[in-house]
């Protein structure tokens, strides 16, 4: 590494860069310029003026818009721990059993490699009133009356209890797979010494595994948490692009962000798009930060 | 004390027998919750109409009442209407774009990303912290604020018109994915593992760089290599918003985009679940085939990149 290689590495950074500078660096920028047309016309490339934050002020007073965030941080604070709590306990689950670990793990991992409109169908067809599997299992345990889950009849409730459900039921395979190659890297000996002592699993899993665990928590919980603050292909899935019942009800920020960005004749709605997609980036990134320092204080490295 | 001690085991393993069954049961039904919905993809795609109606449901079907018509009903000749002539679901024509698309893409992310890697990992220049900072930087940032100055500059390439040609279609679907920070940093990490001594002892030997990368570094990194690309094929199969905003014509489509909104008829606003389930069964058995045929692959670069990143 001694001599400078400038020009050379530049050329090898170049296809990169290059497309990159295209489809990633510039339309980082444009997005913002876009927020601030006022009557922009994307496919005549036409404006009347800008405005600094009048896009924005209209997105803040659309109620589609509040909608779109309370299902948004409805998905994201729920699904987040309850997946991560899950996973943990899986994980711990499948280190204390001796045999048919990879068995497990290979069937655990199965929703990670599917296609989550394909599978929110089956979970559409699952929640179904009349032909579906949940009705008739609640059934089958003695209650009477069916549910319409997410048909024509169905609450906000029941459509969002059948949103989180397929939302952990998809985010297990990743969290489990890590939690389980982290506890891998535990060292045994911490375990030992708290069988010397006689430690209760519940004291084992508090005192050694969630801290010695707590970088890998921490950032699934991040990862995870802007995961869950883009949810879109899921709920295409189970919905829909009608988006719920009545439409738009199970509407989230980045179905907000293509409902506008969709109607293309309509000048100003583009700038809309933009805007409300900038303000799921800066929700993101006030998230990432919150977790980063109230995590600092509670990680072990 | 003796006795003490013999009392004290035996209580062990029946605990720990107790402890093994409560693990076991725990994580039998997790995996029957997680292998549910498959099974009714399944048995749903292969009940007929009549049975489908059945309230409540079928759990299980003997195999005498399994049935196809679903499957041979997706790819029947629609009759009237703008897709008049085409299959009711063109299931090939779409596995067709979806491999060719993730082909495209895959052979560009592997190329730029090997070179990228190399630079960071190998090559010393000013500027090479920031520059990957600010590469890393971008990872935070949503892709839909990408898209929407990205579907622009395709429209105005000139690669979305109404007479849009397939090469068109696969350059609009395929040249804005051929970058992957994620993949860099990764591939970067196992170039860095690579000893220097290799790389002086090649330099001695008079091997230029680009020859070191080809016939020492891409070698020895080979087994994430391989990972990378079967990770990265398998994005083109849930690949839903872009293709969808990209395409003009139908049958440019992906397999997720066919998929939804399909199968109900605009009439009754009735949706036919035994076709739509034959439908989302024929798209995820290749990617269950792709699994299985790497799980190793896909599990350990998934879990080690998991961690790294």
């Amino acid at each position: 590494m001694e001599t400078k290689n400038n020009w050379k590495a530049w050329l090898y950074l170049a296809p990169m860069l290059l497309l990159m500078s295209v489809f990633t660096f510039y339309p980082l920028i444009n997005a913002f310029i876009i927020s601030f047309y006022k009557g922009f016309r994307p496919l005549q490339n036409s404006i009347e003026g800008f405005t600094l934050l009048g896009n924005y002020l209209l997105i803040l007073r659309n109620p589609l818009f509040w909608n779109a965030m309370k299902n948004t941080f409805v998905i994201a604070f729920i699904s987040v721990p309850v997946s991560i709590f899950l996973s943990l306990a899986i994980a711990v689950g499948l280190k204390s059993i001796p045999k048919l670990n990879k068995f497990f793990q290979t069937i655990f991992f199965l929703p990670y490699v599917t296609n989550s409109i394909a599978v929110g169908m089956a979970f559409a067809v699952m929640f179904h009133k009349n032909y579906g599997l949940i009705n008739a299992i609640l059934e089958r345990l003695g209650f009477a009356g069916r549910i319409d889950w997410i048909g024509g009849t169905s609450s906000w409730w029941t459509q969002m209890v059948a949103l989180l459900i397929f939302t952990v039921w998809e985010s297990l395979a990743f969290k489990i797979l890590v939690f389980t190659s982290g506890m891998q890297n535990i060292d045994k000996q911490y375990y030992d010494a708290a069988k010397i002592d006689s430690a209760s699993k519940w004291t084992v899993f508090r005192r050694i595994t969630v801290p010695l665990l707590s970088p890998i928590i921490l950032y699934i919980s991040i990862t995870s948490m802007i995961g869950a603050l883009k949810a879109y292909n899921s709920v295409i899935g189970l919905f829909g692009i009608k988006l719920g019942n009545p439409s738009n009800s199970m509407i989230t920020i980045v179905a907000f962000v293509y409902k506008y960005r969709a109607e293309l004749a309509s000048p100003g709605y583009y700038s809309y798009a933009a805007a409300s997609a900038i303000i799921l980036f800066i929700i993101t990134v006030v998230f990432s930060l919150i977790q980063g320092v109230v995590s600092k204080k509670r990680v072990h490295y | 004390m003796s006795d003490v001690f013999v009392i004290n085991e035996k209580a062990y393993r029946a605990k720990k027998i107790l402890s093994n069954v409560a693990s076991y049961a725990f994580l039998t039904l997790v995996a029957v919750i997680i292998l549910v919905p498959f099974y009714w993809m399944l048995l749903t795609s292969l009940k007929s109409q009549l049975l489908m109606e059945e309230i409540p449901p079928l759990l299980w079907l003997k195999p005498s009442q399994w049935q196809l018509s679903n499957y041979s009903s997706l790819f029947a000749l629609v009759q009237s209407g703008p897709r008049a002539g085409s299959p009711l679901f063109p299931f090939f024509t779409y596995l067709r774009n979806t491999v060719v698309v993730s082909i495209i893409t895959t052979a560009g992310t592997t190329i730029t990303t090997i070179l990228a890697a190399y630079a960071f990992a190998r090559l010393n220049f000013k500027g090479r912290d920031v520059v990957f900072a600010i590469l890393l930087g971008t990872m935070m940032v949503p892709g839909e604020i990408f898209i929407l100055t990205n579907f622009l500059t395709i429209a105005k390439l000139g690669l979305y018109t109404w007479d849009q040609t397939y090469g068109q279609v696969l350059i609009a679907m395929t040249v804005p994915f051929m970058t992957s920070v994620f993949y860099t940093f990764y591939l970067r990490q196992t170039f860095k593992q690579i000893p220097n001594e290799l790389y002086y002892a090649a330099k001695v030997d008079g091997t230029s760089d680009f020859g070191y990368l080809l016939r020492v570094m891409i070698p020895v990194a080979s087994p994430t290599i391989v990972t990378i690309i079967i990770l990265n094929s398998m994005g083109a199969w849930s690949a839903y918003v872009w293709p969808a905003m990209v395409t003009m014509k139908d049958e440019y489509r992906l397999v997720s985009n066919g998929l939804r909104g399909a199968f109900t008829d605009t009439g009754s606003g009735r949706t036919d679940f035994g076709q739509q389930m034959a439908a989302a069964t024929l798209v995820t058995v290749p990617l269950l085939i792709l699994f299985f045929t790497f799980r190793k692959q896909i599990m350990r670069g998934v879990s080690r990149s998991g961690i790294k990143g």
